[in-house]
């Protein structure tokens, strides 16, 4: 395996890493409203993911360094050519970044719902928007042969995309009620296997149509069996999740998650942007790449570093392990 | 098309603005992160309630605070791709790889244990709990080395060669990236100032109550019951920013000088503009104040020390210090076009050099008069000694105390310098930053090349007015908010935990054995989380 091949893949696992696990934050945020019924429930689902939030952000901020340190051409015309996406994404991402931090330092009821709104609304949009920028992306944009984009925002925009913004949203809420019914305690716990019943099911129509789409419009065989994974990894979760065995629904709706990510990915390859105006004019894993030089030393501070991080971020998530239900909320904020 | 609106006059200003504005944040959070973690620890260590409340105090600020850094630092990795994608392509080999391991190195670490540190005070034991905001100022401070090693070559390109088929720059060398002198210097000169700006942060608010207790004392009011408490952890908190403030201001004065120095070797026109010096001088004044004409290139107005600024060079008073007419020829024979093509804003970079030592040494100043005048043995009559946690009197000498009106000004002064550092380190960003222009990458890139050739003014237009207004309506909250809990003081009626957490949690199945009781078990299971978001 050449380098940057290797690199592909490690950026491909970067994101993947980034949608199972800001996947289920996104998911929670979107139930602050739909499963909720209060502002103790809200405040139980929360924090859920208090502690882990912010680290679980840092896999997409990891990803974005990485593609700039190993692929240049990609990281270039990728940030430029979903110019307006991204700017909806990075309002999102500060917005409810803040609003989480922010919520309960104040006990007004404005000043708290209003946060309130934020966390929703920017869940749910980051999670529609990240699923559309890849769907996109894995469909082709106008790109030029100088490796520049060249359209404009209405190239970004399709039906296909929109699909993919609709499945990933979907597939991350009900990533969200499985974690939410692993990790609460009380009513709220089952109301989220009841909800996450529901949505699984949803999920299967949605994202099993999008997988389907992107199959069909740029599969290969390998893709084919991340789907395959994906669609069994989503009937093994409901099956689990009806049967009440948490941690095994959990672990399958993260393995859906991570298929999803790695059908995209494997449709993508060797190709990191197909461009829709010329076939030739794509940006490849070979053509994006970084020299040789520099990817030997990333790839030393990749190897050495991702088992370290993956080791404390794993203990945060063991320190953290106690169940959560709206006795443990104190009263006040 | 006008100028004024033109990508790269837009993608600057979005830079400008995005980059100061995410650096109010970074220095507060590279120096409260570790002044916490300090304060932690002689908490751990002595067991003392003035440390526990100064640690909650402080550390509560610095979440308030940390939470922008983190969310405005998401726009700086963004932007690169977004309004400069030609850079980007350019320096990527180079450039993209301390900025990888800034990502793996430091921001886990710094958002994982945060999230420990603020989750975890019933959770952990107490000196791991501890270790966590430890981690957590490391990773600040590595975090700021990886990027400031990126800025420092786009200061001085070193370790690379340009790739005579693609025309790209590529890594040669990472070492000599990581560790050329303008890095280390810079770096050093960083953290220093950030350790300025979180010393003169807690200066001013420890001084803010300090004084409104001691205006109260001089009134003949009695203090109550809270503000009576708040004192020790106030006084000790102001003990620590002032001694920082000072060790950090003296070591802000000698890397500045070292990168002034550097400064003078691989970008001399930064220098020159610095001080306006349009021809090369030997030996050269130092300019206090100057009205340029830029136009003619020279200035109509100036008031100078002579020999000064070849000091700051060369370290003598005799050497020549080359002018910014002869460089910019120099510059315009070695890269083409006009002479003025490679001056940069004289205004911005003269006057912001001037801010940023005026208000940085100010602070400086402040630290030194209040760690003399609040000290608390040294040449001081026994009976002038202040006891253990009251307000210290402002003594001058061994026996004179300040004037009342003079004691007045001094607290006054030490509750407004919490705002300078923040204005010096803005000022000296610009400077450094515009005193590069006309390039992006000095001698390599120019910034009009630098920018992204498929993204159009209305998209760089909307970017701009949207961070911009974002960030308005943030810093009003965020403001608001930070007064709010400065002004509250430490909360005096919290309690430390009772007893040491364990890592383990007991367990109902436990039973008898080990200590914890299933009772005991049951009713930790349904006890209240002491923090909750």
């Amino acid at each position: 395996m050449h380098l940057h091949d290797f690199w592909f893949l490690l950026i491909a696992v970067l994101w993947t890493g980034y949608f199972f696990l800001e996947g289920f934050d996104f998911g929670i945020g979107v139930l602050t409203k739909t499963l909720a019924k209060d502002r103790t429930e809200r405040r139980v689902l929360i924090n859920t993911i208090g502690p882990v939030w912010d680290a679980n952000e840092v896999w997409m901020i990891t990803a974005a360094g990485a593609t700039f340190a190993a692929f240049p051409d990609w990281y270039a015309a990728f940030f430029s050519g979903f110019y307006l996406p991204l700017l909806a994404v990075l309002v999102c991402l500060i917005l409810r970044g803040v609003a989480f931090e922010y919520r309960h330092k104040r006990s007004g009821e404005r000043w708290q719902s209003n946060w309130e709104h934020v966390i929703f609304w920017c869940s749910l949009l980051s999670a529609f928007l990240w699923g559309t920028i890849f769907a996109a992306m894995v469909r082709g944009v106008p790109i030029g042969a100088d490796g520049d984009f060249t359209g404009g925002p209405a190239d970004l925009v399709s039906p296909y995309a929109l699909l993919g913004g609709l499945g990933m949203l979907v597939l991350f809420t009900f990533h969200g009620a499985v974690f939410a019914a692993l990790k609460t305690d009380g009513d709220i716990r089952h109301r989220a296997r009841v909800h996450a019943g529901r949505l699984g099911l949803a999920a299967v129509v949605v994202a099993g149509a999008f997988l389907g789409w992107t199959q069909a419009q740029s599969g290969n065989g390998r893709s084919l069996a991340a789907l395959v994974v994906a669609l069994l990894a989503l009937a093994g979760a409901l099956v689990l999740n009806r049967a009440g065995r948490e941690g095994w629904a959990f672990t399958l709706s993260g393995v859906a998650v991570a298929a999803l990510s790695a059908t995209l990915f494997l449709a993508l390859f060797p190709d990191v942007m197909p461009s829709s105006s010329d076939p030739a004019w794509s940006l490849t894993v070979s053509g994006a790449a970084s020299s040789p030089y520099t990817l030997k030393i990333t790839t030393w501070v990749a190897a050495v570093m991702t088992p370290v991080v993956i080791g404390y971020q794993a203990w945060t998530y063991w320190v953290f392990r106690k169940r959560i239900g709206t006795r443990h909320i104190p009263a006040g904020h | 098309m006008n100028l004024a609106l033109a990508p790269e006059t837009l993608a600057r200003w979005q830079f400008g603005i995005t980059t100061v504005y995410h650096f109010l944040f970074v220095p507060l959070t590279i120096s409260l992160a570790a002044i916490t973690a300090g304060l932690q620890t002689a908490w751990v260590r002595t067991g003392k309630e003035k440390y526990f409340h100064a640690t909650k105090f402080w550390g509560k600020l610095f979440l308030i605070n940390i939470a922008m850094g983190v969310v405005t630092g998401l726009v700086q990795e963004f932007q690169f791709g977004m309004n400069w994608s030609a850079y980007s392509r350019f320096v990527g080999d180079v450039f993209g790889a301390p900025l990888a391991m800034e990502a793996l190195l430091a921001f886990f670490f710094e958002s994982t244990f945060i999230g420990l540190w603020i989750f975890g005070w019933d959770r952990l034991p107490k000196k791991i709990h501890c270790a966590c905001i430890w981690i957590v100022a490391v990773g600040t401070v590595l975090s700021s080395y990886f990027i400031l090693a990126a800025n420092s070559w786009m200061q001085h390109p070193v370790g690379y060669t340009v790739d005579k088929a693609t025309g790209k720059a590529r890594l040669t060398d990472i070492w000599a990236v990581l560790t050329q002198n303008t890095t280390l210097v810079v770096v050093f000169h960083t953290l220093t100032a950030a350790f300025l700006t979180g010393a003169a942060f807690i200066v001013g608010i420890s001084s803010l109550h300090l004084w409104r207790a001691r205006r109260k004392q001089l009134k003949g009011e009695e203090l109550g019951e809270k503000q009576r408490k708040q004192i020790p952890a106030m006084v000790a908190s102001l003990r620590v920013g002032l001694v920082v403030a000072v060790i950090a201001g003296l070591g802000t004065a000698i890397s500045g000088d070292s990168l002034g120095k550097v400064m003078f070797e691989q970008q001399p026109m930064k220098m020159a503009a610095a001080e306006a010096l349009w021809d090369t001088q030997a030996p050269a004044p130092f300019s206090v104040f100057a009205v340029g004409d830029v136009s003619q290139g020279h200035n109509s107005v100036e008031i100078e020390v002579p020999g000064l600024l070849s000091f700051l060079a060369h370290s003598n008073f005799t050497d020549s210090v080359p002018g910014i007419n002869d460089i910019a020829a120099q510059e315009a024979g070695r890269y083409g076009g006009k002479a003025e093509d490679y001056i940069p804003s004289i205004f911005m970079t003269f006057w912001g050099f001037r801010l940023m030592i005026g208000f940085g040494m100010t602070s400086f100043a402040a630290g030194l008069v209040g760690l003399w005048t609040t000290r608390r043995k040294l040449w001081l009559a026994p009976e002038h000694r202040p006891a253990e946690g009251t307000i210290p009197r402002l003594m001058l000498t061994r026996t004179r105390e300040l004037s009342p009106s003079l004691t007045a000004w001094s607290w006054r002064v030490g509750i407004l310098t919490m705002g300078f550092p923040l204005i010096a380190n803005s000022f000296g960003w610009i400077f450094t930053e515009m005193g590069r222009q006309p390039w992006a990458v000095y001698g390599l890139m120019r910034t009009d090349s630098a920018v992204s050739p498929g993204v159009s003014q209305g998209e760089v237009l909307t970017s701009l007015v949207v961070f911009t207004l974002l960030y308005a309506v943030l810093a009003v909250v965020e403001v608001r908010l930070l007064t709010k809990y400065a002004k509250a003081g430490p909360d005096t009626d919290e309690k430390p935990p009772a007893k040491d957490p364990k890592l383990r949690l007991p367990s109902a199945r436990d039973g008898g054995g080990g200590g914890s009781s299933s009772a005991e078990a049951a009713e930790d299971a349904d006890k209240p989380l002491t923090f909750a978001y």
